[in-house]
């Protein structure tokens, strides 16, 4: 039941970040989707991406994207608007994605997939929490994954912080 | 206590992930071109850790998420970089009169 409250609430901001035209208030309700989506991972016996969820997400890429509105608009309008534009074609293409993926979705009959049906039960075995072996994983089967978004991360923080100077002040 | 059904994760998804659609076809500001595109990247998310539910020894979906997660802060501070400086070049973060000007 829990669920479908989150669910709403996603659908319903998520719904509202399009609809409206002013910046913050969609900045605001994106906030409001990663968190509901940060509870239904709760849900999903996916404590750690939660956690993960909260401080990249909340914590990290929407602070950034609040960053980005009140650096990038000008100071003296008095509400951050944004322009709408190919609003017929754009409710039509994603009006035509949403009905072709829900009708696939509810065609594939996915729960009968033999390996859902045999793994069904037992959802976190014998442990409480997926942190032990997510870490265990991170350093054995995925260690090679690991480090390269490490560098990853290292060269995006770099680049940002290059590009974002400006250099006739320097 | 009962299992969400699968289908109705999967649902919530698309339908998540269609309104990121909408965000980026239809906006014309940059950052909520970039907003559109975090709520794509959530819902291939979801459909990841709701797959990995069935998969408790390996969970091989979470991690795949982990580092979708990873990717995303790392293209939304690039992203917003060059929304920085774009702005700071053109005065303007509007995508239609980026395009139209020299």
């Amino acid at each position: 039941m829990l669920f479908y409250i989150f669910a709403i609430l996603a659908i319903v901001s998520g719904a509202y970040m399009v609809l409206t035209r002013n910046l913050l208030y969609a900045g605001f309700s994106l906030l409001i989707v990663l968190l509901s989506i940060a509870g239904i991972y709760v849900l999903l016996f996916a404590d750690f991406i939660a956690v993960t969820q909260l401080m990249v997400y909340v914590g990290g890429v929407l602070v950034l994207i609040l960053f980005g509105i009140m650096l990038s608009s000008r100071v003296h309008d008095k509400s951050v608007l944004s322009e709408n534009v190919n609003t017929v074609w754009g409710t039509l293409i994603a009006g035509l994605i949403v009905v072709g993926l829900s009708y696939s979705i509810l065609k594939a009959n996915i729960s009968s997939l033999p390996w859902l049906q045999t793994t069904e039960l037992n959802v976190l075995g014998d442990q409480k929490s997926t942190v032990q072996t997510i870490g265990i994983k991170l350093m054995t089967d995925f260690v090679l994954p690991f480090e390269i978004a490490s560098l990853l991360l290292l060269i995006a923080l770099m680049g940002a912080a290059y590009i974002a100077t400006d250099k006739q002040k320097v | 206590m009962p299992q969400i059904p699968l289908e109705h994760i999967l649902l919530l998804s698309a339908v998540l992930f269609s309104l990121g659609i909408l965000a980026v076809i239809t906006k014309r500001h940059a950052v909520v071109v970039l907003m559109g595109i975090e709520l794509i990247f959530n819902a291939a998310n979801l459909n990841l850790v709701a797959f990995s539910r069935h998969d408790p020894q390996l969970l091989q979906g979470q991690m795949f998420s982990l580092f979708v997660i990873v990717i995303a802060a790392a293209e939304a501070a690039v992203a917003l970089a060059i929304v920085l400086r774009v702005y700071q070049h053109f005065k303007t973060a509007n995508l239609s009169e980026i395009a139209t000007q020299d």
